[in-house]
């Protein structure tokens, strides 16, 4: 039983979260927003050579060869800033589904492509009937004449407008739900027959709806055997659970230092507010919220490596229900204790709120996890 | 990091699970396995097998009877006697006194006291609260004045867990009524025979006798049973607060719970199927599982990083372990009387203590369901109340 960070982590912590003081404050961040691909290129330039975009990848595909420990210190420094960058998009999942499933040849070509900047990616599974079931595919991918073709209508496809390439899923036999049947193509997003709508999302990251329409793709562009990829999709959400799990509790301790800044500088009938008792409870409250949120972070993360396909998907979707709650408590709560400002789009707190919110409905929301688990038959 | 036990930390917990399994004698087993409240002997008796085995107070130092064990060891330890299930070692004696008189009693009073707090030859009780001094414990007002070699006590205390029980009693007492009232009190020891000492009982929503109020009338103290300074008492109350917070959440008591409430379920019928099987029961219990998880994971955090803060510094974690665990206690005893529903209802007291001669109305496990459920209302109130808790959490780590 060890809690401790590496001498390694804890020197990745420290550069990572020097860099998202430095360059993210408010300020920046809007002007970041105003750039074309809504995020920050020249941020994205230094995530690379800070080595942080090949972190998960093995050293002989250019990366650093870096754990789920090391994925949950970028994403909590990542919460903590409100970064826009597409990391979790084209690091955590996109490449994440190549090393889980791809062949040595497309490792080779796109992991040190993603580690150097120079490609983006977006993982296009999501469909509008989905809802939050993994296998409920509509998508179909047929054999064509060199190779397959794709037709149908994925959504909130996060940092689809500005991938350079998609992996998509697609269902090349089976009933629209069957966990059979299903498989990943990883296909150019300026291919013919694919149309992008990109737009702004609620806590200012950009997502597309992606029509595809007899979308060629060859043979090589299937990523593992077509048809045997429920479990992948499964582990890849896991592993994105994960990583917004961290960037949540990043998120919340930074909503909570500042609810608690102002505490303690907001003055009403000649004192500062957090002389208050019923205000100071509820920070309190906040802070329960925040410490049981980050130990089920840390379990998550631990879990990511569980050999046991149940035990793992169970913990991660405990982690999940209390992140998300204690997330939905602290961002309401924040604006709450903020008061008018709190409501202000010109004040970061409101921005915490609105991306814990966001994140809620990625990958499951909090009832989905919950009965999950129950049918599971819990965890004791 | 890795939150996995190591092999030596998985061979400790066996060799706890497999002494527990052996030397916990099996008519305290079938009592506290069906809920039931172990009686002042099997507390004594369980606490004398472990001091045998030299575990009653692992937590001390080596030289006083501990084991030198690590944080971990010392909460697997806990953890393992909580789902034994097993009594937990008295905490007045083990967690309080013992640890007061460590740190700050004199030589002649550790050599006295330690090895009977340590056997529960000595049961000892705590004399804090009053009347008038629950939450705002510094108002106390019981006094104590010097007169030679003794003190004389006079005043009152009140909600005293199980002082008819014991034979000591660690009080708070003013021996400065002139001084700021947390700068004028005293720590003492008094015998429970005093001559002057009375006890009283007071019922408690359970129906059940916990708690006292004792009243002081001229009771004689020798001097030799202040422990540390006269007017420090304060400093010596509060020395146990910043420590050794990790038991309070009592994580394993909870789990066994939840595991107990799980199974009866599952032999509950209702409609088709079973009480277990239905949605509503499922979620909620699950609900409360994922909260106990990550209170455990919490508690592990405060375990683990005890090495890595000075002595006195209080993780941050650590503030959730009282109100996160007493919170998850009762909801555990409340999910247990959703799943008893109406047979919880017999008040059967004999049955709570396992001295009934008769057989039980309805089934024998559901005689306790609801004294535990109503007992354990009192686990956010005492040892400072969780609002209290917020208060404290507020200044120390907000700095509000």
């Amino acid at each position: 039983m060890d809690f401790d960070l590496s001498e390694e982590q804890r020197m990745l912590q420290e550069s990572v979260e020097r860099l998202i003081s430095e360059r993210y404050d408010f300020e920046h961040r809007k002007t970041y927003m105003k750039e074309a691909p809504g995020f920050s290129k020249t941020l994205w330039a230094q995530y690379a050579e800070l080595g942080l975009l090949g972190l998960p990848f093995a050293e002989k595909y250019g990366g650093s060869g870096g754990g789920a420990v090391e994925t949950m210190i970028v994403m909590q420094a990542f919460g903590r800033g409100l970064a826009l960058e597409p990391y979790l998009a084209t690091v955590v999942m996109g490449g994440g589904l190549i090393a889980l499933a791809g062949s040595e040849a497309q490792r080779t070509t796109i992991l040190p492509r993603i580690a150097s900047g120079d490609l983006l990616l977006a993982f296009a599974h999501s469909e509008p009937q989905a809802r939050y079931e993994l296998s409920d595919v509509a998508c179909t991918a047929r054999r064509g004449a060199d190779g397959w073709i794709l037709d149908g209508q994925k959504s909130f496809v996060l940092h689809g407008d500005c991938a350079d390439q998609l992996i998509v899923s697609a269902r090349i036999g089976g009933e629209q739900r069957s966990a059979q049947g299903i498989g990943l193509f990883l296909v150019d997003a300026h291919a013919e027959g694919i149309g992008r709508r990109g737009y702004p999302t609620q806590d200012g990251l950009r997502s597309a709806e992606i029509r595809l329409s007899g979308v060629k793709v060859n043979s090589n562009a299937a990523l593992g055997e077509p048809g045997n990829a429920a479990d992948t999709i499964q582990r890849i959400a896991e592993h994105a659970l994960a990583a917004t799990g961290a960037e949540a509790v990043g998120a919340m301790a930074a909503a909570h230092e500042l609810t608690v800044d102002y505490l303690k500088t907001r003055k009403q009938f000649g004192v500062t507010i957090g002389s208050f008792q019923a205000l100071q409870h509820r920070a309190v409250d906040m802070l329960v919220h925040l410490e049981q949120a980050r130990s089920m972070s840390l379990l998550a993360t631990m879990m990511l490596d569980e050999p046991d396909p149940v035990e793992r998907s169970k913990t991660i979707s405990a982690a999940t229900v209390q992140i998300r709650r204690s997330g939905k408590f602290i961002g309401q709560q924040a604006v709450q204790l903020h008061g008018g400002i709190g409501m202000t789009l010109e004040y970061k707190i409101g921005h915490y709120f609105k991306r814990f919110t966001a994140m809620e409905s990625m990958f499951g929301d909090t009832d989905h996890h919950l009965a999950a688990l129950a049918r599971a038959g819990g965890l004791l | 990091m890795d939150l996995r036990f190591t092999p030596q930390e998985l061979a400790f917990r066996d060799e706890v699970r497999a002494f527990f399994r052996d030397a916990l004698p099996a008519s305290i087993r079938h009592k506290m396995a069906l809920g039931q409240r172990p009686s002042k002997d099997d507390i004594v008796t369980w606490q004398r097998i472990l001091n045998a085995k030299g575990w009653a107070v692992p937590h001390w130092p080596v030289e006083w009877g501990g084991q030198d064990w690590s944080p971990v060891q010392n909460y697997i330890f806990k953890e393992e006697m909580q789902l034994a299930p097993a009594p937990d070692p008295l905490a007045f004696n083990v967690s309080m006194v013992g640890p007061v008189l460590i740190a700050f009693g004199t030589e002649a009073q550790k050599r006295h006291f330690l090895p009977k707090v340590a056997n529960l030859d000595y049961w000892f009780c705590q004399g804090f609260s009053e009347p008038g001094a629950g939450s705002d414990l510094a108002s106390l007002r019981t006094s104590a004045r010097r007169e030679g070699d003794h003190y004389i006590v006079n005043g009152q205390k009140i909600w005293t867990s199980r002082a008819h029980h014991a034979d000591w009693m660690f009080c708070l007492v003013r021996t400065d009524p002139a001084a700021k009232p947390q700068s004028g009190i005293s720590y003492l020891l008094i015998d429970m025979q005093s001559p002057g000492l009375t006890i009283r009982p007071i019922p408690t929503i359970d129906g059940e006798h916990h708690f006292n109020e004792v009243f002081f009338d001229d009771v004689r103290v020798p001097a030799e049973n202040l422990v540390g300074e006269e007017n420090k008492g304060w400093t010596y109350a509060k020395y146990l607060l910043g420590n050794e917070r990790t038991g309070i959440a009592r994580v394993g008591a909870s789990k066994q719970r939840i595991i107990k409430a799980k199974q009866l379920a599952a032999t509950i019928a209702v409609g088709e199927g079973t009480l277990a099987e239905t949605e509503r029961f499922r979620e909620k219990v699950a609900a409360i599982e994922i909260e106990l998880k990550a209170l455990e994971i919490t508690q592990l955090r405060v375990v683990s990083n005890a090495r890595n803060l000075p002595r006195g510094v209080q993780d941050p974690a650590s503030s959730v372990l009282k109100l996160k665990g007493t919170e998850l206690q009762q909801a555990a005893t409340e999910i247990l009387m959703e799943v008893a529903g109406a047979h919880a209802m017999a008040f059967q007291s004999e049955h709570l203590w396992g001295t009934a001669t008769d057989e039980p109305i309805g089934p024998e496990w559901a005689a306790t369901v609801a004294p535990d459920y109503f007992y354990t209302r009192a686990s956010s109130i005492y040892g400072g109340s969780n609002e209290i808790q917020r208060n404290v959490i507020a200044k120390r780590l907000l700095g509000l």
